[in-house]
């Protein structure tokens, strides 16, 4: 089986963000960078499904020069060889555009299963996975939580709201968007990180169409203004805060 | 200006988050009619045209047989914008659609300014105003975003006939394991958020929400690491809850989880991140290390 896994590289969510100088999208300095949290169980489920089927496993990423970084993790964790389309200003990139440059490295590749992060964590559209097999014109089946292929066949489940799951099947060739939860990612072990080091990362011509949309402007959210900060001493924030809870709420005896 | 709104159904039911669709085209203003897969027997009260197929002949999830619908009402109606919740069923139908049409889509809409669309990003750090550069645009709205208070009227149905096959095959549905809590009874939740750091700190939480006379509740990341149940778990994809007092520790305040507890009567964060998104609904932040800060409190609680 021919297995394709796309990645983003994103920073630590715990991060401060600055704004970039044309304020249209955070600062890339001083951020420390991981594989997009979706994506690591993109990986771990392609991973899965190679160790299952054999066959080959391709992992892909869009961005600058450091996203060689997460591509080298996804080859440490299984991944046979890499390809990175390479865009240092892949942040003004659209879903659309991006879909578009992925499906026109993938359209000759004849993947029978592509794995996607149901979102990343820091745009958060969760738009590419979904494009990018409807371009290809191949099945998607979005947030998955489980995943089994037997043969051509996969049955796999999606996440709804309120705790409910849609148990659903499909032929392959298709596309899967994974939700946190899927699976458990491996660790890269050392040997593998060294083994990682010999494995091919490909660097095609990218060709994408224009962005639909435009980033006007980017901005931290208003502070709402009403809730009170407390810092300082942890003895004294735990006084603070009882004696709070004892005037303003009616739970406290 | 002209909107095309999805509404959704679910097990024959019209789901409520619907309506936040109609409550964002009055927001602009926007003439609308809309779309919906569902059943005859459960319509909207919408007074406008309503494009109907009926989801016992086209499914309810049924991706390609949902787009080819919703294309055929996009070609009559040409509209300027198609508005979908931010939902398993929006944020999965909408990009196919966007896709198909070559068009702009902007997801997890909260606010329109002008001349564009504002869209959270990182984790509700940052807020990204957004200008769709193709006519028609499509829309994903974030759950709550939008509210409409009376929804009203009959729709005018125009039926769908449906003449497409899908390639993929719905099986069922499956409902969470019920456990013996019920969180939306509880007055009072302590909840664990990544936070915690290690499974073994779950007790401290489990310990303050006893001696405050509460249950406790989790985040997703708590749940799917498989340091609790899933029926602990407060959030869209968990329990949605109201409780007098909820405690959010170590919790930075995703979307999702927001969506189930920003009802709660009075909210204390308990963060090391002055700045986590859980500070927006928190009527008192604590900025501390929850390690050191909850078994002090509960100490003082239990003197």
């Amino acid at each position: 089986m021919k297995i394709l896994v796309c990645i983003k590289q994103v920073p630590d969510m715990e991060s401060k963000f600055k704004l970039n100088p044309a304020g249209t999208w955070y600062s890339d300095q001083d951020l420390a960078w991981r594989m997009n949290e979706y994506d690591e169980f993109a990986v771990e489920q392609a991973v899965q499904l190679k160790e299952q089927t054999g066959g080959e496993l391709v992992v892909l990423s869009l961005g600058p020069a450091q996203v060689r970084e997460a591509l080298k993790k996804a080859l440490a964790m299984g991944a046979d060889r890499a390809v990175h389309l390479q865009d240092e200003a892949s942040y003004e990139k659209d879903p659309f555009a991006i879909a578009s440059a992925i499906a026109a490295y993938a359209r000759d590749e004849n993947f029978d299963a592509i794995f996607t992060g149901m979102q990343s964590q820091d745009r958060g559209s969760a738009q590419v996975g979904l494009m990018l097999a409807e371009l290809l014109g191949i099945n998607a089946v979005s947030t998955i939580v489980d995943f089994s292929c037997d043969g051509n066949s996969v049955t796999a489940k999606r996440e709804l709201e309120g705790g409910l799951k849609a148990v659903v099947k499909t032929n392959l060739p298709a596309l899967f968007t994974c939700q946190l939860g899927l699976n458990t990612p491996r660790y890269p072990t050392l040997p593998n990180i060294m083994k990682a080091k010999k494995k091919e990362i490909a660097t095609p011509a990218l060709t994408a169409p224009a962005s639909l949309t435009a980033t006007l402007s980017v901005a931290y959210p208003e502070k709402k203004g009403q809730g009170l900060v407390l810092e300082g001493d942890v003895g004294e924030l735990a006084d603070q805060l009882l004696s709070i809870l004892k005037e303003k709420t009616t739970v406290l005896k | 200006m002209n909107a095309l709104l999805i509404a959704e159904s679910r097990q024959g039911q019209l789901l409520p988050a619907s309506y936040e669709t109609v409550a964002f085209a009055q927001q602009l203003g926007a003439e609308t009619s809309m779309f919906l897969v569902g059943s005859p027997q459960s319509l909207p009260q919408y007074a406008g045209k309503l494009y109907l197929a009926d989801a016992d002949q086209a499914g309810e999830y049924n991706p390609a047989v949902h787009k080819q619908l919703l294309l055929r009402v996009i070609e009559q109606e040409q509209p300027d914008m198609i508005v979908f919740c931010h939902s398993s069923y929006g944020w999965d139908l909408a990009p196919r659609v966007a896709a198909s049409l070559s068009v702009a889509q902007v997801s997890e809409v909260v606010d329109v300014v002008d001349g564009g669309f504002v869209v959270p990003a990182c984790n509700s750090k940052l807020r990204r105003t957004v200008k769709p550069q193709s006519s028609p645009a499509v829309l994903t709205l974030q759950s709550g975003a939008f509210n409409l208070e009376a929804p009203s009227g009959s729709p005018r149905v125009e039926s769908l006939g449906i003449d497409v096959k899908n390639g993929i095959e719905f099986v069922a549905y499956e409902a969470a394991e019920k456990g013996g809590v019920d969180l939306s009874k509880a007055e009072i939740i302590v909840s664990a958020g990544r936070g915690v750091g290690k499974p073994e700190n779950l007790e401290m939480i489990q310990t303050l929400a006893r001696a405050l006379g509460g249950e406790f509740g989790a985040s997703r990341p708590v749940v799917d690491a498989g340091w609790t149940e899933h029926n602990r778990q407060v959030g869209t994809t968990g329990q949605t809850v109201a409780p007098k007092l909820y405690v959010a520790c170590g919790i930075s305040g995703a979307i999702q989880h927001l969506a189930g507890m920003k009802k709660s009567e009075f909210v204390v964060a308990i963060n090391t991140d002055k700045d986590a998104p859980i500070g927006e609904v928190a009527d008192v932040l604590v900025v501390a290390d929850l390690k050191q800060l909850v078994p002090i409190l509960t100490e003082k609680l239990q003197s």
